[in-house]
């Protein structure tokens, strides 16, 4: 029985250090700072070793949590982050952008009064630990077995199933249509949430394990997919949801209206916000709107607010309603982020030029639960107003890009444009043709993309040991 | 890295780049194009492939330097590494059996315009090339499309080759030449797709554009290269290029390739479109 279970409850959940909110805002650096040895320790104390684990079934690739937590309170970290390492091959990233307190954390025992341990915390506290340390462990890997398989897209899922295969052995090539992998986490969460550098280590360390990386290639354009397999004993497909959606209605195409990932792109992945030194360019907004309350209009409203505009949120919906994490929202608020909720934009005015200049919005009010469970939207006659924009970024949501589905015969694909796969395999209606992650489920996280990498990684396995066995 | 090949310059201001790219020389098609980056975390803009040669692996380029990336393309020597040539993005154009296809090319369009040009004849089609620039020192592989198309006419705003004037001509054009035009396919600035498509309208003569809006990726992640066609919103990078030059909104067209001017500190030369659209105001 470890000595801690006998000790009186520790409800005192550690607080992150952060930047300041006056401070933060006008920077791009990371909000959260991490925490401080000492203060990881003293968390990680605080756990109860629970026998029957509820936050280890609320995490969608099941790390041992328990396990890895008693690492960091023994300052075994080395021990620590293998057990991690064991489950999730990100977790620098997840110990970041995962939303804890809607998995791991909100099964925990403690979450009672408030005081659920900060397992995502520590998460990113080990991973970072690991990332100073000179010599990094290599994880043993298989004998060659002469098998080859084709990634397609490298974001959290694409990097997860190439890892695991790497690692079994078999010859992994990565395509990747931009120049750049991490595919959202690098150019769509911004870098004051999730430094790019950490981005970039994850895939330095695929690269030395051997994962052959080609960018630059769009599979379906470049070369289809019946044509590289050909080449390749099996393909997983983990393409995303890039497809932006608008909302179709008048005055949208004016200058100064982005889609987010455009916006996003821009500055991420173009990095537009150190613009005129590299070269793509961003313009100076003054007063922006951001559509929608996801992770993504967040994401959007704080780099607006970053590079010196008014920045405001305009959601149909109340406060309550916002999809976005608790955390963000609350940073944004911090930040002094506007919020016009209940409050949906029908059209835009422009001026002579062709640039926005004005969005109407109509006030909305709340009516029955729909499918979603959320109370719906209902527009309030009459509530029309006008107020002035010079920028307007839309982040009501992706869908999956067509361009494989389209050029790829025989692939199932349901009604929102997705790769219909086995939840259990990943396995799609076309023979040696794995999917996961966004590009099946639709926009969701990135730890579910991952759970989806592995479990096709685990059956792609399967069937190179006994191909034909489809 | 893609290595250049080969790179001059052709007429004032339009350089002729040679490319290896032996992915995109593999797959693509008359009316495709690449995305290229000159230097890591630069830019990335999009350009017609003008050619390419499958067995040696290159692509060629005419590139009309207007601005920052394409003046640091210009300016590479061969032998020169670029960091991203992506493609073949955009849908090949549409080449079938027509009858006649007046094919209008004009700046770097008079490249990208070639190999549909010579996809035509392939398929059977009689071809009437117009080509159109400022002056007669402008023009480049006159002899390449007078090789390959049934007639051959220019247009120089000067009037120091061919016919006098600017596409506004082009009605004349037809009715001299005595031939009964099934389709157009037009190549080059926005300013050339845009008259060239008023001029057939009133002849109902279906036209095809290609157009060259901002784009990012490519591949239909970003929405910047937005166009409205009919009453729909496209993806130029993915729906088009192609498109109905009858339905093009072509205010919103022009308006949003401005988008950039203001930080693209565009050097005086970079007005040569601009100066075309006084021109033939
Ligand atoms: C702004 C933003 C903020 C977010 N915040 C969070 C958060 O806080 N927490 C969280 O858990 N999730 C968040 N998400 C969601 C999360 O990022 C995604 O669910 C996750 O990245 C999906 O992973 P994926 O591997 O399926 O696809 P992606 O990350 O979309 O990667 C797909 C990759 O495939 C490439 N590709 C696409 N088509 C082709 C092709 N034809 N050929 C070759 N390559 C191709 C793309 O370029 C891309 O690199 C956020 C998303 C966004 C946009
Ligand atoms: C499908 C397509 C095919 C094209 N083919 C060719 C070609 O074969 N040869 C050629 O010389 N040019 C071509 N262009 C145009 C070329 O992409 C632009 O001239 C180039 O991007 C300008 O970049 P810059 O940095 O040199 O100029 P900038 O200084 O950035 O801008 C100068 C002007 O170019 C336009 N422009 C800027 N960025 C882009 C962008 N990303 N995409 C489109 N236009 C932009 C704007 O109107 C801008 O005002 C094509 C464009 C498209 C969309
Ligand atoms: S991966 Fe996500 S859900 Fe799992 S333990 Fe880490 S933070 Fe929690
Ligand atoms: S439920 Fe909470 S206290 Fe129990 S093992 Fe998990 S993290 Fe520790
Ligand atoms: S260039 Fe990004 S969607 Fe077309």
């Amino acid at each position: 029985m470890s000595e801690h279970q006998t000790k009186k409850l520790d409800m005192n959940r550690r607080g992150m250090p952060k930047q300041l909110p006056e401070v933060r805002k006008h920077n791009f650096s990371e909000v959260a700072l991490g925490y401080p040895l000492e203060i990881a320790v003293e968390e990680a104390k605080r756990c109860l070793q629970c026998k029957k684990s509820n936050c280890v079934s609320k995490c969608p690739v099941e790390i041992n949590i328990p396990e890895f937590i008693q690492a960091i309170a023994e300052k075994d970290f080395s021990s620590g982050i293998r057990i991690l390492k064991e489950k999730n091959c990100l977790p620098a990233v997840c110990g970041r952008v995962c939303p804890q307190e809607e998995q791991c954390e909100e099964a925990c025992v403690l979450k009672k009064k408030g005081g659920q341990i900060a397992i995502g915390r520590l998460e990113r506290f080990l991973a970072d630990w690991e990332a100073e340390q000179t010599k990094l462990e290599m994880p043993k890997i298989l004998p060659p077995t002469g098998r080859k398989v084709a990634v397609v897209g490298g974001g959290p899922a694409g990097l997860t199933v190439a890892g695991d295969l790497i690692k079994l052995g078999h010859g992994v090539t990565i395509f990747e249509a931009l120049h750049r992998l991490g595919g959202v986490l690098f150019y769509g969460i911004p870098e004051f949430r999730l430094p790019k550098v950490i981005v970039s280590r994850e895939v330095e360390y695929l690269k030395k394990l051997g994962v052959e990386i080609i960018t630059d290639y769009v599979v379906g354009k470049t070369r289809t997919v019946d044509s590289l397999l050909e080449e390749y004993d099996a393909m997983f497909i983990g393409s995303g949801a890039g497809l932006p959606w608008f909302m179709n209605i008048p005055g949208e195409n004016l200058n100064g209206i982005y889609s987010a990932n455009e916006y996003l792109t821009r500055m991420n992945l173009m990095k537009g916000f150190l613009f005129p030194q590299y070269h793509t360019p961003i313009k100076k907004h003054r007063k922006v709107a951001v559509i929608g309350g996801g992770n993504v209009a967040m994401d959007c409203v704080r780099t607006a607010q970053r590079l010196g505009a008014e920045a405001r949120i305009i959601y149909r919906r109340s406060r309550i309603e916002l999809p976005a994490r608790l955390e963000e929202i609350e940073n944004a608020e911090e930040e002094g982020i506007i919020f016009d909720f209940l409050t949906l934009p029908i059209r835009y005015l422009g001026d002579e030029n062709g640039w926005v200049k004005g969005i109407e919005v109509i006030k909305m009010e709340l009516g029955e639960p729909d499918s979603s469970g959320r109370r719906r939207p209902i527009p309030i006659k009459g509530s029309e107003t006008i107020f002035p924009v010079d920028a307007v970024v839309c982040a009501i949501g992706n869908s999956p890009n067509p361009l494989i589905p389209a050029s790829t015969r025989g692939l199932e694909i349901g009604k929102n444009g997705n790769i219909i796969a086995d939840e259990e395999t990943g396995k799609t209606s076309r023979e040696r043709v794995w999917a996961g992650g966004d590009v099946v489920t639709g926009a969701a996280t990135v730890i579910l993309a991952m759970g989806a990498g592995r479990k096709a990684s685990r059956s792609i396995h399967e069937y190179l040991c006994s191909p034909g066995n489809w | 890295m893609h290595k250049l090949v080969e790179s001059k310059m052709i007429v004032p201001n339009i350089f002729l780049l040679t490319l290896e790219a032996p992915a995109v020389a593999r797959e693509v098609k008359p009316g495709q194009f690449v995305i290229l980056r000159v230097e890591e975390d630069g830019e990335r803009i999009p350009l017609s492939v003008a050619d390419w040669d499958r067995v040696k692996g290159t692509i060629t380029i005419v590139l009309m330097n207007v601005g920052y990336t394409t003046d640091k393309l210009a300016s590479l020597k061969a032998g020169a590494s670029i960091p991203t040539v992506v493609g073949p993005l955009g849908n090949p154009t549409e080449i079938d059996k027509f009858g006649t296809v007046l094919c209008l090319g004009g700046c770097y369009g008079m490249g990208s315009l070639f190999p549909i040009v010579r996809g035509l004849k392939e398929k059977g089609n009689r071809v009437v090339a117009v080509l159109e620039a400022r002056s007669s020192y402008l023009f480049y592989w006159e002899k390449k499309f007078e090789e390959i198309s049934d007639r051959v006419f220019y247009i120089t705003r000067d009037g120091s080759r061919g016919y006098p004037g600017h596409v506004g001509r082009l009605p004349e054009i037809i009715k001299f030449s005595g031939e009964s035009v099934d389709r157009m396919i037009i190549n080059g600035c926005t300013f050339l797709l845009k008259r060239g498509s008023d001029v057939s309208r009133e002849s109902g003569i279906k036209t095809i554009v290609s157009l060259n809006p901002i784009m990012i990726d490519g591949t239909g992640m970003c929405g910047v290269c937005r166009v409205t066609v009919g009453s729909s919103t496209k993806f130029a990078c993915v729906d088009g290029p192609d498109f109905d030059g009858h339905q093009v909104d072509w205010k919103e067209l022009l308006q949003r390739r401005k988008m950039y001017l203001e930080e693209e500190i565009v050097p005086l030369r970079t007005s040569r479109c601009e100066e075309h659209k006084k021109e033939s105001r």
